[in-house]
C-alpha cells in the first residue's frame, strides 16, 4: 500500500503575526455592515428584504406574493363549480392523519337532493389546527379531491376551540377550486 | 460643619450622577448595541420592535424608538423567571459570587474622570467621583476582585461546566494581569502621574498619547511625542487585548465558550442571578473602555487645542464646559465598546494554550521589552549619545534573545526512535 505523506502547509510570518488577518475580519464584518444599512447585502433583492438586511419584516411585509404553488398551508375543504360540496366523508384523510387532527362526522344526503346519487356528506368536519402538522397526506389520500393545502399560514387564536376549524370555517377558507375531475356528473 | 455636609452632599450626588445615572444605564445600552451590531454584521435586522406601546392606550402607533427598550424588556424577563437554585450547591458561595462580578466593575467608576471642572459662583468641581492620586492602581485592585465571583460561581456551582469555566478564568486572570500592569507603566513614566484626573489634563495640553498633533512646547516638543508614539502603541496594544482577556470578551471568552462549557461558570445560575453576571460583563467592559480611552485616547478632551477654550464657556456664573467634555467621553466610550463589540462577531475564540502562549510567552516579553524601550525614549534628552547607543544596543540585542528562546521553544520536540 502506497503511503502518501502530507505536509501541511507551513505558515508564514505575516500569516503567524495575526494582524493581517484581523484587518481583513474587521474589513469583512464592516463591509456586511454597511451593506446592510444599506439594503444592498448579498440576496437582499430575492428575499425582498426590508431595506434592513436581508430580513423582511414579517407583519408589515409578507412573503404571500412569493409563495410557491406548491406551499402547504392550512388544510381546507372546497367545493366545485357546480356548487357540490365534494367531500364524500369516506373518512379515509381522518384514517391517515398522522397527527389524528381531522373529526369527521358522516351523514345521509336525503333523497331529494340532487345529488343523492353522491350518498354521504360530512354533517360534521373538524380539522384542529393544534394538531395539525402540514404533512398533506390528507390532500394526497383523497379520492374526491375535496381537501386541499392552501396557502394560508397565519392560523391564531386566543384559546383551543378558536383553533379547531369546522366545516363552514374550513369551506370559507377553501372556496371553489375549478378544474377538478367531476366523476359525478351525468354522462352525456 | 455646614462646610462637611456640602461636601458629603456633593459627593453623593457625584455617585448617583455618574455611576447609577451615566455608566450602569451604559451597561443594557451596550447589551442593545451588541445585538443590533452583531445583527447588521450578520446582514439581519436585530430587535428593533420593543418600544412605547401607545396602541395598548388607545392610540393608533406605536413608538418603536429603534427598539431602545428592548433590553428593559429582557431585564424584565429575566427579573420575573424563576430563580432556582439546585440543591447540590454551596449555597453562600454560591449566592456571594453574582454580587462579586458586579461590584467591582461599579465601583472602579470612581477614579474615572468624566469630564473638566464644573463651575458654578466661584466653586469649581471635579466631575471624578473619587480624585485618587493612585488611580489605575485602583482599578487593577479592585478589578481584579472580579475573578473572585467567576472563580466562586465554577466552583460553589458544584457541578464540572462551572468549574472548569472557573478554573479556565482564574488561569486567563492571572496570566493577563502580569501583561496588564507592565503596558501601562510606559504610559505611567511617561505622565510621571498617577491621577487619573491630571493625566487627561495633560493630554488635553499637549495632544493625546496616540494624536499628538497640537500643543507642542519647549518641554513636549512635536519629535519628542512622537518618538515616544511607538512605545505607547505598542502598550496600547497590550493593554486593549489584554483588556480584552481580563473582561471575558470573545476572543479569549473560554470560561463561558458555548460549545465547550454549555455555559461556562454560570451554567448552574438562573434568573436575576444570571443577569448580574450579564451585566458584570458588560460593565467590565465599559469601565475597560473607559480605562483605556483616558490612558491612551485623551479622556474627556476634545483635542485640537479645541479644550482650553471649551473650559472657558459659561453662562453668567455657570462653567458649562465640563458638561461638553462629558459628552465627548461619552461619545468616545460608545465608540470604543462598538470596537469590542466588533471584534467579538469578528475574531473566532483562541485555543486554550494559544491563550497561554499569547499571554505568557509574547505580551509579558513585549511589555517588559517595551518598558525599557520607553524608559529609554524619555530619559534620551538627558543622556549623551554613547549612553543612548549602549542602551539601544542592549535592547535590541535582549529582544533578539527573547524572540530566538520564543522561537526554539516553539520547536516540536524531534521523534526519538529506539
Amino acid at each position: 500500500m502506497a503511503v502518501i505523506k502530507l505536509q501541511r502547509p507551513k505558515l508564514n510570518f505575516g500569516e503567524k503575526i495575526y494582524f493581517g488577518a484581523l484587518i481583513k475580519g474587521f474589513f469583512l464584518t464592516m463591509t456586511h455592515a454597511v451593506k446592510t444599512l444599506r439594503g444592498k447585502s448579498v440576496g437582499a433583492d430575492e428575499l425582498a428584504s426590508s431595506g434592513l438586511g436581508v430580513t423582511m419584516q414579517f407583519p408589515e411585509q409578507r412573503w404571500d406574493s412569493h409563495l410557491p404553488d406548491y406551499y402547504r398551508g392550512a388544510p381546507t375543504l372546497v367545493t366545485d363549480e357546480q356548487g357540490r360540496e365534494r367531500c364524500v366523508s369516506c373518512q379515509l384523510c381522518e384514517f391517515i392523519c398522522p397527527p389524528k387532527a381531522i373529526k369527521i362526522k358522516p351523514s345521509e344526503i336525503p333523497s331529494d337532493d340532487p345529488w343523492a346519487k353522491v350518498e354521504k356528506r360530512p354533517l360534521e368536519f373538524d380539522i384542529d389546527m393544534i394538531r395539525c402538522i402540514y404533512c398533506g397526506m390528507c390532500e394526497e389520500v383523497c379520492p374526491e379531491q375535496a381537501i386541499y393545502l392552501r396557502k394560508d399560514y397565519l392560523i391564531t387564536g386566543l384559546k383551543r376551540a378558536d383553533m379547531v376549524h369546522d366545516k363552514k370555517k374550513l369551506y370559507e377558507i377553501g372556496g371553489v377550486r375549478t378544474g377538478l375531475v367531476n366523476k359525478w356528473n351525468e354522462l352525456k | 460643619m455646614p462646610d462637611l455636609v456640602f461636601q458629603i452632599a456633593i459627593i453623593i450626588a457625584k455617585i448617583v450622577t455618574l455611576t447609577f445615572l451615566i455608566v450602569l444605564p451604559l451597561v443594557p445600552l451596550s447589551v442593545y448595541f451588541e445585538r443590533r451590531f452583531s445583527a447588521i454584521i450578520q446582514d439581519r435586522v436585530g430587535p428593533n420592535r420593543v418600544g412605547i406601546p401607545f396602541t395598548l392606550l388607545g392610540f393608533k402607533k406605536d413608538f418603536h424608538l429603534f427598539g431602545l427598550v428592548q433590553p428593559i424588556a429582557d431585564g424584565l424577563k429575566l427579573f420575573l423567571k424563576e430563580d432556582f437554585t439546585p440543591d447540590h450547591v454551596r449555597k453562600a458561595f454560591y449566592w456571594m459570587a453574582p454580587a462579586l462580578t458586579v461590584v467591582p466593575a461599579l465601583i472602579t467608576v470612581c477614579v474615572i474622570p468624566f469630564g473638566s471642572p464644573l463651575g458654578i459662583f466661584g466653586h469649581t468641581e471635579k466631575l471624578v467621583i473619587a480624585d485618587l492620586d493612585i488611580g489605575p492602581l485602583f482599578i487593577f485592585a479592585v478589578a481584579s476582585l472580579s475573578v473572585y465571583g467567576i472563580t466562586l460561581a465554577g466552583w460553589s456551582s458544584n457541578s464540572k461546566f462551572p468549574f472548569i469555566g472557573g478554573v479556565r478564568s482564574t488561569a486567563q486572570m492571572i496570566s493577563y494581569e502580569i501583561a496588564l500592569g507592565l503596558s501601562i507603566i510606559p504610559v505611567l513614566l511617561y505622565y510621571g502621574d498617577l491621577n487619573l484626573s491630571n493625566i487627561v489634563q495633560q493630554q488635553a495640553d499637549h495632544g493625546w498619547l496616540l494624536l499628538p498633533l497640537w500643543g507642542h512646547d519647549a518641554e513636549h516638543t512635536l519629535g519628542s511625542k512622537l518618538l515616544f508614539w511607538i512605545p505607547a502603541f505598542i502598550a496600547f496594544l497590550i493593554f486593549t487585548i489584554s483588556i480584552f482577556a481580563e473582561t471575558n470578551r470573545m476572543p479569549f471568552d473560554l470560561p463561558e465558550c458555548e460549545t465547550e462549557l454549555v455555559g461556562g461558570y454560570h451554567t448552574e445560575y438562573s434568573s436575576m442571578k444570571f443577569a448580574m453576571f450579564f451585566m458584570g460583563e458588560y460593565a467590565a467592559m465599559v469601565i475597560g473602555s473607559a480605562l483605556i480611552i483616558t490612558l491612551f485616547l485623551g479622556g474627556w478632551s476634545i483635542g485640537f487645542g479645541l479644550d482650553a477654550l471649551v473650559a472657558q464657556l459659561h453662562i453668567g456664573d455657570f462653567y458649562f464646559g465640563g458638561l461638553i467634555h462629558m459628552g465627548c467621553f461619552l461619545t468616545k466610550l460608545i465608540a470604543f465598546i462598538l470596537f469590542f463589540i466588533l471584534v467579538r462577531w469578528t475574531v473566532p475564540r483562541f485555543r486554550y494554550d494559544q491563550l497561554m502562549k499569547l499571554g505568557w510567552v509574547v505580551f509579558f516579553e513585549a511589555a517588559l521589552i517595551n518598558v525599557f524601550l520607553a524608559a529609554l525614549i524619555i530619559a534620551a534628552p538627558e543622556l549623551t549619545g554613547a549612553i543612548i547607543g549602549i542602551g539601544a544596543v542592549l535592547l535590541i540585542a535582549v529582544t533578539g534573545a527573547v524572540i530566538w528562546v520564543a522561537r526554539v521553544s516553539e520547536e516540536s520536540p524531534k521523534v526519538l526512535r529506539a
